[in-house]
């Protein structure tokens, strides 16, 4: 399947003191009806990329293609861009009716197609009895619905969304990952989306970008992400992870040996290792270790003694608290109930299989 | 008190809810009653108290009642039809010779001059001429031979219009209005006539430079606004300075500016832009630049701090949406300063009808305001009534304003903000 690209990012590199790289050498391609997720932690240049693509920031360097057209020097208004932002910036002095229907009116749409257009969008977002209030006068969420109806109602190439959720509790934050991804299927829009916050990417995106120090890491479907990082930074940005620090002793088809810094030895996938005696950070879902009383290992297993620091229950799981190989964070996902044998302090064994430890870069 | 501590002692429960709340609050009440108090008694008699006394100054009239008692009485019950009767006559007689004694006449005098044109001389003369009480019964022919005014209505009829103790004398006379013999308000006569020209005219100047100075200040604000605040706060200061030096210094100093010799028309003058100098001031023209100067920063203040308020987000969320700059000031960014516009031009409108100094300096003769004519009447010619009758209509006209204001404001907090 080879849908032409939509957005094409070229050689991009943004600078705005002329003596740091914010966004270093980006070659990105979006394309036609994906919900595309700019992932990465502050500073890691995910919203000047989009700003760049809104149009409010300049690239340095390079050249960002918008249906083949190069959009460097177009102004914002130009580009048929729908953008929801952070803090909805809807125009508090126009009523709800008013704000949905603005990007029509500046279009010059007729009268009574814009107020068809208005209400459907408005139908949409279910809140047509709403119509004639100000933005003052609803809730957070409300509020961030009509902006994502106002984005929406001329239809445009592409939507930009800048942590459009931030601002919301988790409980209506989880209601609108919902309701935007089920827009963006029944609609089939395409999506930029930029947030911080792993798991909300996991949920919606079609593809993920995970942005770090103003480079792309990787870019990759959800479960590829999680499954297959490519390296320590997206093993431990996206999801629950555990790091051991080791150096490799063989590697053979794909495997290597690693011998741990605090003695032993894992059998682990080789990701990302240059050879023979480098350094490297294994990587292990908390969700992929057993823990084993007795020390009985299953065959071709990694074992590896382990202290029990404390257990948390979070319903619909719980979680144990490990002191392994020097690391004292060591968690393990656990089925609810399991947790209450473990005490503190005790000695156990932990075991994982060689396909779910990854060596990758050391950290 | 005792109430309700007596039915605090009973039961609790009993004492209702609001008045126990109330009870609660009695002690910071009066705490912040006690640190508020000495500005409400600075306010009391520094401010409430003269607007009081010249309220009542505009429609008192007390001279005439005070220096001829007798004829006040006397024409109490007269209808104003004919010449009243010889009660009368002889009531004014008495006065004059009483107040000629006490050396009064001139009180009275000034104040009927106001209402008639030579009524001075009248009275004066019939002082000096009235050498002994008349006769009883013969009051009406002496003075009537001693100045035959006194055998014309209109005479009696302008001393019943004064005898107070209220009047609308100086009220109608700030809007160049009169009562004619028969007490009907007319138009005043075309020479006397000014004050609604003056009062348009202060409006009109006031106008004006409340345009100029939003015309001038929006731009300055939005820079304020947008700068970073270490730049901004520099442009502040630039903007504050002018509150450095005293009203008189910078009024002068457009008059050293401005004169035909100043540095502007010297300037002009050596580029060869003109060969005459141009007449920059003592006109409504230096009236105007001078005033805007002067307030421009009542009108910067305001719309700097409901620019500031304005998140950045809203024009780039205007952008995204499809408005070019142009549409997106006008819809977006213009609409939201909408409260700032109105409290600076309230503001500047509102002291710019009161300026006396900077039009009184580099303003000619046509462009002089509402309050020279004010100041004028209180120091020059000690006509306080006239002088508080058009100071109470300038208030008025203020205190419109305000109130027109205000409805506005509150119209678009209801609203939640203005419909474009």
């Amino acid at each position: 399947m080879v849908t032409p690209a939509l957005v094409r990012f070229s050689g991009i590199q943004k600078t705005y003191d002329g003596e740091h790289l914010v966004v270093k050498n980006l070659d990105l391609d979006i394309r036609k009806g994906e919900f595309i997720t700019l992932l990465g932690p502050s500073g890691s240049g995910k919203t000047t990329t989009l700003m760049m693509l809104a149009g409010f920031e300049v690239p340095t360097e390079g050249e960002i293609y918008l249906s083949d057209r190069p959009i460097k020097n177009m102004p914002p208004h130009k580009r048929d861009i729908g953008m929801v932002f952070q803090n909805y910036a809807l125009f508090p002095h126009l009523t709800i009716e008013e704000n949905v229907a603005f990007p029509l009116s500046v279009r010059r749409v007729d009268k009574s197609e814009a107020q068809a257009r208005v209400k459907a969008a408005l139908r949409m977002i279910k809140m047509e009895t709403m119509a004639q209030r100000r933005p003052g006068q609803l809730s957070g969420g409300q509020q961030q619905r009509v902006a994502l109806a106002r984005a929406l109602v001329f239809n445009p190439q592409l939507v930009l969304m800048d942590e459009p959720l931030g601002a919301l509790d988790k409980r209506l934050r989880e209601q609108m990952q919902l309701e935007i991804k089920q827009l963006h299927e029944t609609m089939g829009i395409t999506i930029v989306y930029v947030t911080h916050d792993q798991s909300e990417a996991l949920t919606m995106s079609d593809r993920i970008a995970v942005f770090n120090d103003g480079i792309v890491q990787q870019i990759d479907r959800p479960d590829a992400l999680y499954e297959r990082p490519v390296n320590s930074f997206v093993a431990n940005f996206v999801g629950e992870n555990n790091v051991i620090s080791g150096s490799v002793e063989t590697i053979d088809k794909g495997y290597c040996r690693v011998a741990l810094k605090a003695g032993g030895t894992v059998t682990a996938r080789a990701i990302n290792v240059s050879g023979a005696g480098a350094a490297t950070s294994l990587s292990v879902r908390p969700e992929r270790i057993a823990i084993i009383p007795d020390g009985a290992s299953g065959d071709g297993a990694n074992l590896l003694p382990a202290k029990v620091q404390s257990t948390i229950y979070l319903g619909d799981h719980a979680l144990a608290v490990l002191d392994v190989a020097d690391n004292a964070e060591f968690m393990v996902k656990l089925q609810p109930g399991a947790h209450d044998s473990l005490k503190h302090g005790e000695s156990v064994f932990i075991s994982f299989r060689p396909e779910d430890c990854l060596a990758l870069d050391p950290v | 008190m005792t109430a309700a501590s007596l039915t605090g002692a009973n039961t609790e429960t009993n004492v209702p809810l609001k008045r126990r709340l109330k009870r609660a609050e009695r002690a910071r009440q009066l705490k912040a009653f006690a640190l508020v108090g000495p500005l409400l008694l600075f306010l009391l008699f520094t401010f409430a108290g003269p607007i009081a006394g010249m309220l009542w100054r505009a429609v008192a009239d007390q001279e005439v009642r005070q220096v001829l008692p007798q004829t006040v009485t006397a024409l109490a019950g007269w209808d104003g039809k004919d010449l009243p009767d010889e009660k009368a006559f002889a009531a004014l007689a008495s006065d004059i010779q009483a107040a000629r004694a006490a050396g009064t006449i001139a009180i009275a005098a000034k104040r009927l001059n106001y209402a008639q044109n030579g009524f001075r001389t009248i009275l004066t003369s019939t002082a000096r001429n009235l050498k002994a009480s008349p006769e009883p019964g013969t009051a009406k022919e002496t003075l009537g031979k001693i100045n035959a005014a006194w055998r014309d209505r209109a005479t009696w009829t302008t001393i019943k219009g004064a005898s107070g103790p209220v009047t609308s004398f100086y009220l109608l006379g700030a809007l160049d209005l009169v009562r004619n013999a028969d007490g009907a308000i007319v138009a005043a006569p075309p020479d006397q006539a000014i004050y609604r020209d003056v009062f348009a005219r202060t409006f009109l100047i006031s106008l004006a430079v409340t345009a100029l100075c939003l015309i001038l200040g929006f731009p300055v604000a939005y820079l304020l606004a947008a700068l970073p605040p270490a730049r901004s706060n520099l442009l502040m200061i630039f903007v504050l300075l002018p509150f450095w030096t005293s009203l008189l210094v910078r009024t002068c100093a457009w008059i050293v500016l401005l004169q035909s010799k100043g540095v502007v028309n010297d300037s002009l003058h050596w580029l060869g832009i003109i060969d005459e100098p141009l007449r920059l001031i003592y006109n409504r023209f230096g009236v105007c630049v001078a005033m805007t100067h002067v307030l421009l920063p009542f009108m910067i203040l305001p719309l700097y701090s409901s620019m500031k308020a304005i998140s950045s987000a809203y024009m780039r969320a205007a952008a995204s949406l499809g408005a070019p700059p142009l549409t997106a000031f006008l819809r977006i960014y213009l609409p939201q300063t909408l409260p700032g516009i109105g409290a600076g031009s309230l503001l500047v409108f509102i002291l710019a009808l009161g300026y006396y100094i900077t039009p009184a300096l580099v303003g000619g003769a046509a462009d002089q305001m509402i309050s020279y004519f004010i100041a004028l009447y209180t120091t020059e010619t000690a006509n306080w009534g006239l002088a508080s009758a058009l100071g109470a209509v300038l208030l008025l006209a203020t205190v419109l304003l305000a109130l027109l204001y205000g409805k506005l404001v509150q119209g678009q907090q209801v609203t939640g903000g203005m419909k474009n």
